[in-house]
């Protein structure tokens, strides 16, 4: 019998329902979130489970948030939802400075079971400098966190489940373009650990780590690089904060070679730290120069026209192998 | 008038002279050498003591960053105060945490060191409190300064439209840090500002213990009813400086006489005489209660000398929540 077949955003709101079916402490607390959200995530929730547990908010980022750090302290197991990613600046103190810090600076054994959705995360909508970011890197900086960055159907559903089952605040992010996108997702019971690697595509000359939606990309790119003989691994890490570095150390030891795909700004992004992360611990495997492909530190334009100009494409991550193998 | 017991009022003397002689202390040891993160509460010990007093033990409290009325008030022991104060390891959080000083056994989930942060936290137990149905309350305790945070205001409408069990009480001592509330904020009374935020905004003498009590009291009962929450403004003075062990003077943004104004309205002895007057406090029991409070402060000095730092390794830990940890 084949696996069904379900969108990312569906995916979500399954894991979203059956935590809330699961455990009554789950909650959700967010911008719009009543009637479907601003990308249709919570459809139906509110119905079902009733405006108590389906908590829209007024327009508070940093208040709301804050007030799930303190239900999170509290007993019960809120998931909050940005509605895009850039407005987790908004949020920023009662991201950074209170909830990654709280447990240790009560000294610890405090469970803090608190899940921000950083929704509608990337550029391709043509929204412009403000709801096109892909922040992920700025927060692998702050301790404390878990942060989570699936690129399919059935790694949102898992890593879902497990934050919202877990005792740490984590970060979800889901990318926009990732929502409609289908995939296998089994009707039975499944969670995901954080901080294992997940192998996209097997290869053997080169190593792309690719994050979010890059990791669809990359899989485009390794058929087309396999069409020109070169055979790629492509590895998507599914969490950066625990990072699997025994996976990535492992692949390059077999390839020899990494490049490293995201959206984000190049300077101090996700790939500067697994570049650094191999130079230190698999130096002598390497057999050409780690390539980074990222956003080359531009601001998003607005329009699809003008934004499809600095998104790191299929093309580029090809481009970038080639040069190293 | 009161309807308080002469137990009860006792209670909150003895309170309120226990935050003192411990804040007195702890300058003391710093004009020594200890170091400890100091941000004195003299001066406004009958906020913390005559609002705590309200609370259950399963009531939540967010502390402010002055004094350490708030945990006192709950019932926290000193020793492992005064040891996290000092960054030992027999304290709270095992030396990491200092001043935030958390003790969820008794409902005091911990300050933050960002000034207004500590609201929102203070509505997310509210939420708590009003999911779970137990009837709690959760009581936040901010300065003058964070009411000009946008986090104030979102937590004041966020407690307001969800109708939730939180009293916030802002002690308004006139100045944040160097600044002037009369630069720095567009009322007088912060208690207006509950009314943007369609809630009771109540003004009290904080240097009126009774007084802070007594507000407090209805704002905990209408909390408890269902009623929602409440702003609560305590006017009040601090003594010493902002931080550290000097009154700033040097710093020239108050003066001496009007420090020394502050003090002949000192809550305490005004307390101590109200309780004289109607015969609840003699000479004795006062001296009685005073070596009371001078003993438990030298058993918390000799616990925190005896105890040892936290090694490297204990403060690699609890970054993540650790199984088997649990508090």
């Amino acid at each position: 019998m084949s696996v069904r077949q379900i969108s990312y955003a569906d995916a979500i709101r399954e894991a979203l329902r059956e935590e809330m079916i699961r455990d009554r402490d789950v909650f959700l607390l967010g911008e719009d979130i009543r009637h479907r959200g601003a990308f249709g995530l919570t459809k139906g929730l509110a119905d079902e489970f009733g405006e108590e547990r389906v908590r829209n908010t007024p327009i508070s980022e940093s208040g709301f948030i804050g007030a799930a750090l303190g239900a999170a302290l509290t007993g019960l197991r809120p998931v909050a939802e940005l509605m895009f990613c850039d407005l987790i600046l908004c949020s920023m103190d009662s991201v950074a400075n209170e909830a990654a810090k709280w447990n240790y600076m009560v000294g610890g054994g405090r469970r803090i079971p608190l899940t921000i959705r950083v929704g509608a995360t990337g550029m391709s909508r043509g929204a412009g400098c403000h709801h096109s970011q892909s922040l992920q890197a700025t927060f692998i900086h702050y301790p404390g966190l878990r942060i989570a960055v699936p690129s399919t159907p059935y790694d949102a559903k898992g890593l879902l489940k497990t934050s919202i089952r877990g005792s740490d605040p984590v970060l979800f992010f889901e990318h926009k373009m990732l929502y409609p996108a289908k995939g296998p997702v089994p009707e039975a019971e499944y969670t995901i650990p954080f901080g294992v690697a997940d192998v996209k595509h097997e290869g053997k000359d080169v190593t792309i780590v690719a994050v979010s939606w890059m990791v669809q990309k990359s899989l485009a790119a390794a058929e087309e690089l396999a069409k020109a003989g070169i055979s790629a691994e492509v590895i998507d890490p599914r969490t950066l904060a625990p990072l699997d570095k025994r996976r990535l150390i492992d692949s390059v030891k077999k390839t020899g070679r990494l490049v490293t795909v995201e959206e984000g700004c190049k300077t101090g992004g996700v790939g500067a730290e697994i570049a650094a992360i191999i130079t230190d611990e698999a130096f002598d495997h390497l057999d050409a120069p780690i390539k980074r492909v990222a956003n080359p530190d531009l601001l998003v334009p607005y329009a699809p026209e003008n934004e499809r100009l600095i998104i790191p494409d299929t093309p580029d991550i090809v481009r970038a192998v080639k040069e190293i193998v | 008038m009161s309807e308080l017991s002469k137990e009860k009022l006792l209670v909150l003397y003895k309170n309120m002279l226990t935050a003192r002689r411990f804040d007195e202390r702890i300058r003391e040891m710093i004009t020594k050498g200890t170091y400890v993160m100091y941000h004195s509460g003299i001066g406004q010990e009958a906020i913390p003591i005559g609002v705590g007093a309200n609370l259950r033990k399963d009531d939540f409290l967010v502390p402010y960053l002055r004094g350490w009325g708030y945990q006192i008030a709950k019932g926290v022991g000193l020793n492992k105060m005064l040891a996290e104060l000092v960054g030992k390891k027999t304290g709270l959080a095992g030396g990491k945490g200092g001043t935030h000083l958390a003790d969820f056994e008794l409902g005091v989930l911990g300050k933050t060191g960002i000034v207004g942060a500590g609201p929102p936290v203070a509505v997310g137990a509210g939420l708590t409190a009003k999911m779970k149905g137990k009837n709690q309350v959760c009581v936040v305790f901010f300065g003058d300064g964070a009411s000009n945070t946008g986090n104030f205001h979102e937590s004041l409408n966020l407690a307001s439209v969800w109708k939730l069990p939180v009293i916030f009480v802002c002690e308004n001592n006139r100045y944040a840090l160097s600044t002037p509330a009369k630069v720095s904020t567009s009322v007088e009374d912060i208690a207006d500002r509950a009314r943007g935020h369609n809630m009771p905004g109540i003004s009290v003498d904080g240097n009126d213990v009774i007084a802070v009590y007594e507000a407090a009291r209805e704002a905990v009962e209408r909390a408890r009813k269902g009623q929602g929450p409440t702003l609560l403004e305590c006017k009040t003075y601090r003594w010493m400086g902002h931080s550290g062990i000097t009154l700033d003077l040097e710093v020239g943004y108050r003066t001496k006489e009007e420090i020394e104004q502050w003090m002949e309205r000192c809550p305490i002895k005004r307390f101590r005489g109200w309780l004289m007057e109607r015969g609840y406090l003699t000479e004795g029991e006062d001296k009685r209660i005073e070596e009371e409070v001078k003993k438990q402060i030298d058993e918390a000095v000799r616990f925190m000398e005896s105890s040892p730092y936290p090694t490297r390794g204990e403060l690699e830990r609890d970054i993540y929540f650790e199984e088997g940890g649990e508090t």
